[in-house]
């Protein structure tokens, strides 16, 4: 399939699924989305969600229990999905497209000073000297905003915050088109988030990167996000311009979930939604989310396909 | 002296009302300072790390109080004085008209009964390898409530207040088996089985789902107002404290800066700290993504060698200078109940 030049990256029916004793968990359940160059996708869900994994087969970290992993990966074009492990890991991972785990700023390695750790991946997967990967480092500290004398340090030298903007640098080092962050600022305080937050705004308009944000912090998400799309149980079932999802989402569940968010800004008494989503192992037949759904009908028992609607798309029987 | 109190004939006070003048305060805290001794090499002396540097409240019996701050500004230590866990090194808490520091052992586990204790983290908070209702039947057992009967009816009065239930399906399940909501109300449960009058919850609903943050913090209303609990509901994210709380009281570096009405706090906030929290809590709004948020520059100070004078003035756009950094400045008050420790306000 071929994608129109502007699209950075297109995904189409990503699917992976881990093995598990008790069961297949269906983590990724046919996810589509597209990216354009130079905006922020955030993708919002709570736990269960298969968030993670979403990052993670986009990226191709996959561990041992696969069951199954298909679709269609395309960045800036180019099929990597076609791509073998090697290329993959050489081409495309950290050079076209970088991730920063959950809790990264914990994943440091402590007895390597950071900015030899920045410079590592722009050395291995651009294959440029220690002395320019360190230059680039030195670049990357200034653009997240850690001052240069830090290069020397260790990370137990640094707060949590520092840390996090050392991980985000080691995934800009190599110049990325692509950086896709999981929960980047959950363990942070409140003035560190905002610092994150601003950091990655900077970063977006002064190196043009674009960020794939999978959050279930939904207020500080809408800090970053172009675009938003929500996740339930595996599957993407609203994507919209940021725009107009947060004043009007369209699924029940968004809509729910929007409502439940407490605001220090407005009166409105947040809600809560009852039961739990279903688990990734027993998922129920046709719309996974109609056993909570006040809107329920009968067309519910068939799983609604996705609907585009005015520029939008929404998984949802009460729009077609 | 103890007094005892009639808490059903309480249900008309609201939780905005302060009946310390009837009531005489619950809990006191009288200029409280936490220093820890750091140690060079096992006994030489090299200083203190000033958790808790000067903090003074008041709270009556049945009102809410939030703690707002960020990690290493001292409401853990200040909580973990509370619950009995740390010895002030100076200054004092009075629980009920008792002094902590004059209690023997036996009268601080009586002590550490009434007060009940709500994790941050769920599932860290329960031990695994126990079931839900051996994790209930461990405080009762340890306040020697001997007969199993007993035991049961009340861990399943308390299972039924939280909303687990029915209580069977609940008490053979394991931790794990559970959403990280329903751990968090067996974590609930457990603090209230001894009906404590005060309860410190530590970050309760940070660990867990958007969606299920709301129904903890409203359970948790709804126990707080039917028993007429006192709690203490340690925070840093400011879009929740005015479903659960009357009052704000902002904690940093040590000492707590502003102190006041949550509505008043929330409207009209005055130490420069406050606004700066205030600003940089999101309200979900995609015009969000076209501003940048103002924070204040560098990070909060060291708790071993603070900077003299007023702790936030390094950071401060409107420190004076000959004044916030050579002096602490005390509570002042710009209007009735509303403290705030800042020369701004001289």
């Amino acid at each position: 399939m071929n994608t129109t030049p502007q699209k950075l990256l297109h995904v189409e029916n990503l699917v992976l699924h881990f093995k598990t004793t008790n069961g297949s968990v269906q983590a990724v359940d046919g996810v589509d989305f597209d990216l354009d160059i130079n905006r922020a996708v955030v993708i919002l869900g709570e736990s269960g969600c298969g968030k993670s994994s979403l990052a993670k087969a986009i990226l191709r970290l996959l561990p041992r229990n696969v069951e199954r992993y298909s679709g269609e990966v395309y960045l800036q074009g180019q099929d990597v999905m076609a791509l073998d492990e090697e290329e993959f890991r050489h081409n495309v991972r950290w050079a076209g497209m970088s991730l920063v785990p959950q809790a990264a700023m914990n994943a440091l390695n402590p007895v390597l000073r950071v900015g030899d750790q920045v410079a590592e991946p722009a050395m291995i997967h651009l294959g440029v000297s220690k002395y320019q990967a360190l230059e680039q480092a030195r670049r990357m500290f200034q653009h997240v905003g850690v001052p240069e004398d830090f290069l020397n340090r260790y990370p137990f030298e640094l707060s949590g915050g520092m840390r996090q903007r050392v991980a985000l640098a080691m995934a800009l080092v190599t110049s990325p088109s692509l950086v896709v962050l999981d929960e980047p600022t959950s363990a942070l305080d409140l003035l560190t988030q905002a610092n994150i937050m601003n950091v990655l705004k900077r970063i977006k308009h002064e190196l043009g990167t674009s960020f794939i944000l999978i959050t279930h912090d939904i207020a500080t998400s809408s800090e970053l996000a172009d675009e938003v799309a929500i996740m339930y149980a595996g599957q993407i079932v609203e994507v919209g311009e940021a725009k107009e999802f947060f004043p009007a989402p369209l699924h029940p569940y968004s809509k729910m979930l929007m409502d439940s968010v407490p605001r220090l800004r407005s009166e409105a008494d947040p809600i809560f939604i009852t039961g739990q989503p279903p688990s990734l192992i027993d998922l129920p037949k046709g719309c996974r989310f109609a056993e909570r759904c006040p809107f329920r009908f009968e067309k519910c028992d068939d799983e609604p396909p996705m609907i585009k609607k005015d520029g939008r798309k929404v998984k949802c029987w009460l729009h077609a | 002296m103890i007094e005892v109190m009639d808490r059903t004939k309480m249900s008309g006070v609201s939780m905005e009302e302060n009946n310390k003048s009837e009531q005489g305060a619950l809990l006191s805290i009288n200029d409280l300072h936490v220093w820890y001794e750091l140690r060079r090499f096992g006994f030489g002396h090299a200083g203190y790390v000033k958790a808790v540097d000067g903090v003074s409240f008041e709270m009556a019996p049945g009102e809410t109080v939030a703690v707002v701050g960020e990690s290493g500004c001292g409401k853990s230590s200040l909580m973990k004085t509370i619950l009995g866990l740390n010895i002030p090194t100076k200054g004092e808490i009075i629980f009920d008209g008792k002094n902590l520091s004059d209690l023997k052992r036996r009268e601080l586990r009586a002590y550490r009964f009434e007060v009940g204790y709500v994790q941050q983290d769920p599932y860290g908070a329960l031990p695994p390898f126990m079931s839900v209702q051996k994790i209930l039947e461990e405080p009762l057992l340890i306040s020697g409530l001997r007969n199993k009967e007993e035991r049961l009816s009340r861990i399943r009065k308390v299972m039924d207040e939280v909303k687990l239930y029915p209580a069977d399906d609940f008490l053979p399940k394991f931790p794990h088996m559970l959403s990280g909501g329903q751990q968090q109300r067996v974590v609930i449960a457990r603090a209230m089985l001894r009906d404590p009058k005060l309860i410190v919850a530590d970050e309760p609903v940070s660990m867990l789902d958007a969606s299920v943050r709301v129904e903890i913090l409203k359970l948790m209303h709804a126990l707080q107002s039917e028993h007429h609990l006192s709690v203490i509901y340690i925070t840093h994210d400011l879009s929740t404290v005015k479903y659960f709380s009357a009052r704000i009281f902002v904690m940093y570096a040590g000492n707590l800066v502003e102190k006041a009405a949550t509505r008043r706090l929330l409207a009209n906030p005055l130490h420069p700290y406050t606004h700066a929290l205030l600003a940089a809590t999101s309200d979900p709004d995609a015009r969000n993504a076209d501003t940048f948020k103002e924070v204040p520059p560098g990070e909060p100070p060291s708790l071993v060698k603070p900077p003299p004078g007023c702790r936030f003035h390094p950071r401060c756009a409107q420190a004076i200078t000959g004044v916030c950094d050579v002096q602490e400045p005390p509570d002042f008050e710009p209007e009735p109940g509303h403290q705030v420790a800042c020369w701004l306000y001289q």
